[in-house]
Formats: C-alpha cells, structure tokens, sequence
C-alpha cells in the first residue's frame, strides 16, 4: 500500500511510479495525500488499481484513465476524469467545469455538484451527479449516460449527437436538436443500472427521471438553410 | 490569464495574519499573472481619509509629501513603504491635496483613498511586490490580490490591479470587457474621472457610479451583468465588504473556500491550500451570473 505525500514528493515522481506498474502488479492499491489543488494528479493510468486521493484536486486529475479506480476526497478542478477510457473515478466533493470532458468509457461519479459543460462531447462515459450540473452540458455529446439526480443548467444537450441524459430535477432549458423523450422500460433498466454502479440501487427511484435527447434534426444539411451560409 | 485571490475574515483573531496569508496566495498565482502584482488591504480605520501615494522613487514621493504639508498647511501622518505612502489627510482636505498634487506633483499618483483601504501595486513578479511592500507584515479584515498576464493594455503600473474608483472601493478583473469605451464615455458624463483606458478601471467605475446612485454592492454587481458584456470574474471590496461575480458564461476559473473563519477565494484552489483549517472548508465553485457578497457587521 504505496503512500505519496505530494509535499515531500514530486508529482511526476506519482505519476511515474503509476505509469510504471504491470498489469499484474500487486502493489493495487495506492494513497496520495496533500494533493494541494495540484494539477495533472494519476493521469494516464492503465493498471487495475485503485489510487485514493486525500483533498482537493486541481485540473484535470485522472485525465485519460484506463482500468484504474481514482477517489477524490474532495474537491476536483477543470476537467476531472477528461477523456477517460475505462475505470471507474470518483469524487467526493463538488467538481469544476468540462468534467467527464470526451471521456469513451468508464464511469465518473460526483457526489455533489458539476458546473458548466459537464460531459461536454462525451463519448461513451457514464456520468452520474448526485447534485446538479452547470449550463451547457453534454455540448455535442455522442455516446454514453449523463444521469443527474438534480437539476440541469439553461442549454442542457446542445448539438446532441446521441448519448441519453436523465434528469430528475429541473432542467433551465434545453439547447439547440435536444428534446424530451418518452421513459420507456429499456430506459428505466439502463438507468437503474448506472444508479446501481453509483451505489444508490432501491435508494433512487428511476421513474422520477426524464430522458432528454438528440432530435437528430442537426445530422444532414438542410436545404432551407443555405441561405444562412 | 491573470489570478485573483481574496480574504475576508470573519473571525477577527485571524487579523494580524491577515496579509501573510493573502501574501502567500499572491505567491502561488505567479504562474497566471507573472507582468504585475497588486493588492488592496483593508486595515485599520483613520478619522480623515487614507491617501495611498505612488511616486516613481521613495525619495522623490517624500520630497514631493514634504512641499505638499509646507503648502497646505496640513501636518500628515506618513506611513511610507517602498514607492507608496499612505497619507493620513483630515476629513475634509482630501480635495485640497488632490487639487495640489494634480497642479503641482503631475508624477505623482494617487492610487486609493478611503478610510480603511490601502491599495499597492507595481510591475514586476507578485513575491518581490509582495516583499517590496511588507504585504507579510500587514494586518486587516480583508483582502484582494491580483497577478496580471496582460491583453488589454500596457504592461504598467497604472494598468496593473486592484482598481479603484470610490472611497474604500476596489475591484480585481480576470477577463476582458468589449464595452469599456462605450461604457467610459457614458461614465464621464456622469462625472467619473478614469486614469488610465484600462477596461477593469471602467468596471470599477461603473459600480461606483452604480453604488452612488443608491445600489448595494449586491444590487450594483446585479446590473452589471446586463450593462458589460465580455468576459469576467471579479472580486470587489468596499469598507466592509466582500463580493464575487462571474459572467454568465463562467468564462475564467473561480473556486471559494468557506469555514467560520473565513471565506478565500482563488483562481485555482491551490492558492488556498496554507489557509488554516482549509482541510475542512466548504469548497465550491461560485456559480456563473450569481453574485456572492458578505458583510462585517
């Protein structure tokens, strides 16, 4: 059970000694202490490991992960979990802006709040939000589930391309091609099965949620609108 | 670019350590702001008016405060550090002395005035401003620091932040505004006299005409989100209060920390992390459009 306390080592001294493990390592389970707000911390991992970090993160923390469990006791900066491929991160606190950013796969959960641009072009993540997101969330979002067990900010799914978003709060307003869609029980399934992921399976009541997504109106050229080119 | 940080103390015992703290914030935000550096403390209160006056030398300034005493007759008390010197003037002089430096000591600026505020600010990396004057040895009730990466004008002392426009006023600005000459001819009919053609000193500007027309600092942060357009963060201090406000759009970080001591602000949470008792602060993001403003009773 490796420990780093990131005052008295450097943080490319962590993420190198992260890099470094073989998929069949059995050092799995790794504790980062005074993380301080730094930037950059177990980015890029590709190991099934567990990583538990104590405090505030700052930008980008557990960017590109692969495999890897990431805890954040805390609160997490710009881009928490961006472009993440597989594994499983999650966060105690509040997170910034842009988190979940691209991300292809894996799970991000936020135990509070996001602000703006959550899920912002994500590709196959699945996000869960215990409190609420900020505007302009899933901007151009293609694959995956945004799920928020509170309320969404104005423009919410702009230039959807796919991926489901579940709200069980209210929603400002819904951006450009989004819209409303039916719940139907393949819905109500998919949704209990990320609040089960999440840990809050018999807690939350997936009919409370409604399901917002692309129209699919902004795929092809319109004719009508080339006059606005 | 550019970083904020900010301290407002609500537990008065934290006061002596007022400006060791916002010193070692300013530190950690050289990377966003390494052009210039500049903070405003609010300390104790003088019966008159505080002038911070700044001179292109310490010597040159103290000649200048020298003839300016033997002139008009008023003995000031003189508490000089560095190139600024904060001037205690009676009530009721202020504009004698501003009439006579304006007249007679054009090098010479004068970069707050208030009761409790004093504002230093200079080029240069935010630890050797920090250290030039003393901000470590400094004590208050609040605080705000600015570093600059400079867009919008000149690397200079005028253009670096806080701004301030009102007595006990200042504003810090990350961002840049688009309606600022627009807005500063507007402000000049109202009266508003503006020193530089910076776009923050215009957002100041407009609070202080905002708040002379009756608003709170709440009401005035309000409108000014339907009257700037572009991109801002902004930290504002009066006499005895504190107040943040982001654009609709979140364009520039923000992130808060709130115990029963205090509550900090920073562009990036690692300007924070030598508050005491930061561990179990409530940390959050202050929301965009929404004005956040605390009050010393």
């Amino acid at each position: 059970m490796p420990t780093f306390d990131l005052r008295t080592a450097s943080l490319r001294a962590l993420n190198g000694a992260l890099h470094a493990l073989r998929p069949d390592t059995n050092e799995t389970r790794w504790t980062v202490v005074n993380p301080d707000g730094r930037h950059a911390i177990a980015v890029g991992l590709d190991a099934p490991i567990q990583v538990e970090i104590e405090g505030n993160v700052g930008y980008y923390c557990a960017g590109m992960n692969k495999q890897a469990s990431v805890v954040i006791d805390g609160h997490a900066g710009v881009g928490v979990a961006e472009n993440m491929l597989s594994g499983f991160v999650h966060v105690r606190g509040d997170a910034s802006q842009s988190a979940g950013a691209t991300a292809h796969g894996g799970m991000l959960l936020i135990d509070g709040n996001a602000g703006a641009r959550c899920g912002i072009s994500m590709k196959g993540v699945d996000i869960l939000v215990k409190g609420s997101i900020g505007h302009m969330s899933a901007f151009m979002a293609q694959a995956g589930t945004l799920t928020v067990l509170g309320d969404a900010g104005e423009a919410l799914g702009d230039s959807l391309y796919e991926a489901r978003l579940y709200v069980r709060g209210t929603v400002a307003s819904l951006g450009a091609d989004c819209i409303e869609k039916e719940m139907r029980d393949e819905h109500r399934e998919q949704l209990f099965a990320k609040l089960k992921a999440a840990g809050l399976a018999g807690e939350v009541d997936p009919r409370e949620f409604r399901r917002y997504g692309s129209a699919r109106a902004l795929y092809h050229f319109h004719v009508d609108n080339a006059g606005a080119y | 670019m550019c970083g904020i940080v900010g301290l407002f103390l609500k537990n008065s015992k934290l006061e002596p350590q007022l400006g060791s703290l916002l010193s070692a914030m300013l530190e950690t935000m050289t990377e966003r702001g390494p052009d210039s550096a500049g903070f405003a403390i609010y300390g104790s209160d003088v019966l008159g008016v505080k002038l911070t006056l700044r001179g292109p030398d310490p010597a040159t300034l103290a000649g200048v405060i020298s003839d300016l005493e033997t002139a008009t007759g008023h003995s000031c008390q003189k508490s000089p550090r560095d190139t600024h010197t904060v001037l205690s003037v009676p009530a009721g002089a202020e504009a004698e002395v501003r009439a006579w430096l304006a007249a007679k000591a054009p090098g010479i600026d004068v970069v707050s005035a208030g009761q409790r505020m004093e504002i230093y600010k200079e080029v240069g990396l935010p630890a050797s401003v920090a250290e030039r004057f003393d901000l470590a040895g400094m004590s208050g009730s609040h605080g705000i620091g600015h570093t600059r990466m400079a867009t919008e004008s000149a690397v200079t002392t005028n253009g670096a932040h806080p701004f301030s426009t009102g007595l006990d006023e200042c504003l810090v600005h990350n961002g840049s505004l688009s309606n600022h000459n627009d807005l500063r001819r507007r402000l000049s009919r109202e009266g508003l006299t503006f020193a530089t053609r910076n776009d923050t000193e215009v957002a100041a500007g407009y609070l202080t005409w905002r708040m002379r027309e009756g608003a709170s600092l709440g009401q005035a942060l309000q409108s000014s989100l339907t009257d700037l357009d572009g991109f801002f963060t902004f930290v504002v201090g009066t006499r005895t209060g504190f107040a943040v406000l982001r654009d609709p759009i979140a364009c520039k970080p923000a992130v808060m920390a709130e115990t029963d001591d205090y509550v900090a602000f920073g562009s990036e949470y690692r300007a924070l992390v030598d508050l005491p008792g930061i561990a179990a602060a409530r940390v959050f993001e202050p929301e965009p459009a929404k004005v956040y403003a605390w009050e010393r009773h």
